[in-house]
């Protein structure tokens, strides 16, 4: 039982981050620089979706309290949310947003490789189907990053800029507590560690060959896999939630 | 008495409702069909996780069955084995060429990271000096291409693995 629960919240806080970040992406609807960034936004936030859903029916048959992915998604108060701040910061301008993206894919990648070896069938079922739509924002995210830094001297400073911006929220992708210790030990789930040195390996080398900067500053913000959230997703779940506050169990 | 090949032959009347050329056979994404407890379970897999259009098949997968009488089937959804682009049947990407779409093309062990567009042929003129614009097209499952030789635009779509 208490394994249970544990299973429980650590899939509640991957889908979080997927829904969350969804959420922002969805944000450059109609708003995107270029046309095909417009789609490819909002595609990647379409995977995100499809790929929460996935997630919060698993955590809904784990909890086993009869809620399901709509209820989980959008009948929750905000510090029942557990995704990493990261996800929740404000799009910015394109470099933050691509910045924030790249960060995550570098991140999720390497998580969904290792989830695949899970003994937890559906979990892993998952991050076989994920992993493949993944590997195309990854692609997406990185080129990007390269495009900018190594781009014009405007498009670098922006690239860098967001980078020293978001640098502190980067940590806490590699948060770990009782959860995933309870975990871990019973072979469910990956070593953070090994995530965390993959991402690395990803991120230096794809700001080498862009040009920019690891920020010598090493604040640390965290405090989402808990449930503090920064100032910033109040409003974004005031925009998410709207429907089912205002009418609840719609469907459409 | 219903066989599963009865089913099988109504279920390519079913056409993806995105890429109407293809039936949900020449897509790959039903997985199995069996009989149990009475219902006739049709396992389907999604394309991609957030693809809209596999409610809409479902409810197309019933209805078409319905028409056809039978009545006691059930849509079950699978995630496991993952689908990929290699499941679109030969028959498949023929029709994806002549609508105007071009097939997957295989790229076996390529990296995410720093490698190079995948080389594709033009659907219309057949050219392979093509070049991809966007790695998303007007769907999660195509990229957006344009042929340098006939300049027409064209959707590709990707290679899933
Ligand atoms: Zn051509």
């Amino acid at each position: 039982m208490m394994e249970q629960s544990a299973l429980f919240e650590y899939v509640l806080r991957m889908s979080d981050d997927s829904l969350i970040l969804a959420q922002r992406l969805g944000e450059w609807c109609g708003h995107g620089p270029i046309l095909e960034e417009d789609i490819a936004l909002t595609n990647i936030s379409l995977d995100l979706i499809g790929q929460a859903i996935s997630l919060y029916d698993l955590a809904a048959d784990l909890e086993g309290k009869g809620r399901n992915h709509d209820q989980l998604a959008y009948m929750r108060y905000e510090q029942e949310y557990k995704n990493v701040l990261l996800v929740e910061q404000p799009n910015g301008d394109f470099a933050m947003t691509m910045l924030r993206q790249f960060f995550f894919d570098a991140f999720r990648l390497p998580l969904y490789e290792a989830l695949m070896q899970s003994p937890v069938e559906q979990l892993a079922a998952i991050a076989a189907k994920s992993v493949k739509e993944t590997r195309y924002h990854l692609k997406h995210s990185s080129e990007w990053v390269i495009r900018m830094g190594d781009g014009t001297d405007e498009s670098h400073k922006r690239a860098q800029d967001a980078i020293d911006h978001l640098w502190r929220y980067t940590h806490e992708l590699f948060y770990v507590d009782a959860i995933d210790h309870a975990l871990l030990a019973d072979g469910k789930i990956p070593n953070m560690e090994t995530i965390q040195a993959k991402w690395m390996t990803t991120v230096t080398s794809i700001l080498q060959e862009a040009t920019l900067e690891i920020p010598k500053n090493n604040w640390k913000f965290e405090g989402g896999r808990e449930g503090r959230h920064s100032e910033h997703m109040g409003y974004l779940l005031a925009d998410l939630q709207y429907m089912q506050r205002a009418y609840p169990n719609m469907e459409w | 008495m219903v066989r599963e090949v009865d089913i099988l032959k109504i279920l390519n009347e079913v056409n993806d409702p995105e890429i109407p050329v293809l039936t949900v056979l020449d897509l790959g994404v039903i997985q199995q069909i069996y009989l149990q407890e009475q219902y006739w379970i049709i396992e389907l897999t999604p394309t991609y996780s957030g693809c809209p259009a596999m409610q809409q098949i479902e409810v197309d997968i019933l209805a078409k069955l319905t028409e056809k009488g039978i009545t006691n089937a059930k849509v079950k959804h699978v995630l496991s084995p993952a689908w990929t682009t290699d499941w679109i049947s030969v028959e498949g990407r023929q029709k994806l060429r002549l609508y105007g779409i071009a097939p997957p093309v295989n790229e076996p062990n390529k990296s995410v990271l720093f490698s190079d567009p995948p080389k594709v042929a033009c659907p219309k003129c057949n050219s392979h000096d093509t070049k991809m614009v966007s790695l998303f097209g007007s769907t999660a499952c195509k990229a957006h291409y344009q042929c340098n030789t006939c300049k027409e635009p064209f959707d590709y779509f990707k290679c899933l693995k």
